[in-house]
């Protein structure tokens, strides 16, 4: 597969004129918060012709230390609610959701930011994570994990169409999100954010090559698709009756095969998977509780991407 | 109790209350204390009146640390007599209603002995905490869990500190035992957390058991690790964090810290050394909830207490 994604024709890209950083779209994730603030501080507004905007996206809800004050902002950024009108009830977050389309945006026009990369944690042993909503972006996957050897570093794809899409990286016209764990809610830690910074770092310098005319060869990328998600056990009054069974906590990406343990219920008893092998990710993670999601499942595809050089204006 | 032969004693414990819920988003004893409320069976203990009790419903509710006040903190004698019924902070009322029926603290009526479940996301292992130097029940008690749950480790958190030392929801019993297993993210149950300290309340019940029967339990001496400072973050003039938990002393609970080791790591990359004077044991190293509280971690020193034996009145 290598082998003919180095044959691929080469293919010339758009350059990269600016890209946007984002933090604290959920204010208790506390990585891409300092990481903002930091750039902020050290007048990061460049790197070499790209010009870099940096955003505390959910700042209520950074000085709450919440995910959200009223509505998750990263379920804000849909067609609808980006147009739908304001009133004395909207929620905060689908207004902060519409001002950033407007200082991002617009979303789908040709004045969206080229690039936006936003940062979250989770709680999960997930290593470091491209989460790309089309395929495209796959290439920075391929940057970083070439050079970043202190974590693993996978691509997810969620396969989710633009008219579709409800997340802040839908805004830009290219856009992932860097997915880091486990690290807790309200947490900041220093091997995570040393690990993001040089993830960013990585991606910064590989963008201002790329603009000043420097090629990137073909290569192949695996890269997670979502299945669909499995929620806890529950009894009639929908509280969860298990726990994540100690062979699946923390062994996300190890694959899921029928059989394997996956809750333990209060009461001792071993509950096992049935189905297709597939790979689980996002396992326990905090958040997902109040979305009945007790872990998601992927399948793992190689893809492959030609060599690409950017197409002069 | 009266001393014959050097034995102290004690009234058999006949009351006794398992705390869950003390910080609404501390998974385990939520859990365990829900568990138990709806089925017993696995902590009722012969003449033994045992208690589980969720004792702050609305942070439970809302799966938040506290909704007004960290209850934790709130069982001060000034708040414990304030007047202002439904004026009064959630959690203040909540003091008030707990040390009715847990107490009245100090007095011949208060509860025996109160468990008070707890997690952080501090890599602190199992953890008992002691507010008492001078309670041989108490080190009895620890001495006995220890035992019983090597070879896994249990240590015994001592803060005696005059100034650090708060005035908890357990501290309404006679004999208040604190138990902190981690590490756990705030709003994430873990089977192996959860294990570990239905296990350890397991042996305390055990222990209380075999007390009242009238087993004698012989001197024994206790290993704690006794609290001696609070270590900030250092912060900039406006009180924002310029530096985190060191890679080097994250998740290093209970190991030693020399004088001149990496301490905090500036976002800028930078190492600040510990200035202490000679070796401490840290613990509580970055624990989410204490940010706001201006600790990074809390300094200890190891010291061997001796306890008397104890037996039943």
């Amino acid at each position: 597969l290598l082998y003919w994604a180095q044959q691929m024709e080469r293919t010339s890209v758009p350059p990269i004129h600016n890209v946007a950083i984002c933090g604290g779209t959920h204010g208790n994730e506390l990585t891409g918060v300092y990481i903002v603030r930091e750039m902020q501080k050290q007048k990061m507004e460049k790197a070499g012709s790209v010009s870099v905007t940096t955003v505390e996206t959910n700042p209520r809800a950074v000085a709450a230390g919440r995910r959200y004050t009223e509505m998750d902002l990263n379920r804000c950024f849909t067609d609808v609610l980006l147009s739908s009108p304001i009133t004395e009830s909207t929620p905060y977050e689908v207004r902060r959701a519409q001002e950033l389309n407007a200082q991002l945006g617009p979303k789908g026009s040709a004045e969206a930011v080229d690039l936006l990369i936003d940062l979250h944690n989770t709680t999960s042993n997930m290593g470091l994570c491209l989460i790309l909503l089309v395929i495209d972006s796959l290439y920075y996957t391929k940057i970083i994990e070439n050079n970043l050897s202190s974590v693993p570093v996978r691509a997810i794809q969620l396969d989710i169409p633009s008219s579709k899409a409800y997340s802040l990286e839908s805004v830009g016209k290219h856009g992932f999100a860097i997915e880091v764990g486990p690290q807790p809610n309200g947490v900041l830690r220093a091997d995570i954010f040393n690990v993001v910074k040089e993830a960013l770092d990585l991606t910064l310098q590989w963008l201002q090559k790329f603009s000043s005319g420097h090629s990137f060869e073909g290569g192949t990328v695996e890269a997670y698709t979502f299945v669909k998600s499995v929620d806890y056990p529950r009894d009639s009054a929908g509280k969860a009756t298990a726990v994540i069974h100690q062979n699946l906590q923390d062994n996300d990406f190890k694959l899921l095969r029928s059989g394997d343990p996956i809750f333990q219920t209060f009461s001792g008893d071993i509950l096992k998977y049935e189905g297709e092998d597939l790979y689980p990710f996002f396992v326990n993670e905090c958040a997902y509780y109040e979305k009945k999601i007790a872990f998601h499942l992927a399948q793992r595809k190689t893809y492959s991407f030609p060599p690409i050089s950017v197409k002069n204006d | 109790s009266s001393n014959n032969n050097n034995t102290a004693r004690f009234d058999a414990a006949r009351r006794v209350a398992i705390f869950g819920g003390t910080h609404g988003n501390e998974m385990s004893g939520v859990t365990l204390v829900n568990l138990w409320m709806q089925n017993s069976a696995e902590i009722q203990r012969k003449g033994l009146e045992i208690k589980p009790f969720i004792t702050n419903p609305k942070a439970v509710e809302k799966c938040v640390r506290y909704v007004d006040t960290d209850l934790n903190r709130a069982f001060t004698q000034e708040n414990l007599s304030a007047t202002g019924g439904d004026e009064l902070p959630y959690e203040v009322q909540r003091a008030q209603e707990i040390n009715r029926m847990f107490g009245p603290k100090g007095s011949a009526e208060a509860y025996d002995v109160i468990f008070d479940l707890h997690n952080t996301t501090s890599n602190m292992g199992c953890t008992l905490i002691l507010e008492s130097s001078k309670d041989a029940f108490n080190l009895q008690m620890m001495n006995y869990i220890k035992k019983a749950f090597a070879p896994a480790s249990c240590l015994v958190l001592l803060n005696e500190h005059p100034l650090l030392k708060y005035s908890t929801s357990r501290s309404v019993a006679k004999h208040p035992v604190g138990m902190e297993v981690g590490p756990q993210p705030q709003g994430v149950l873990r089977s192996n957390i959860f294990e570990a300290m239905r296990v350890i309340l397991k042996h305390a019940l055990d222990f209380i058991s075999l007390f009242n029967e009238g087993m004698e339990f012989p001197p024994c001496t206790v290993e704690v690790f006794r609290v001696l400072e609070r270590m900030d973050y250092p912060r900039d003039a406006n009180g924002n964090i310029i530096a985190m938990v060191h890679p080097n002393l994250q998740d290093c609970d209970w190991e030693p810290l020399n004088p001149g080791d990496p301490m905090f790591q500036t976002f800028d990359g930078k190492t600040i050394h510990y200035q202490g004077s000679s070796t401490v044991y840290p613990t509580f190293i970055n624990e989410a909830a204490y940010y706001e509280k201006q600790q990074a971690f809390v300094t200890t020193r190891r010291e061997t207490l001796a306890a008397s034996a104890i037996r039943k009145a």
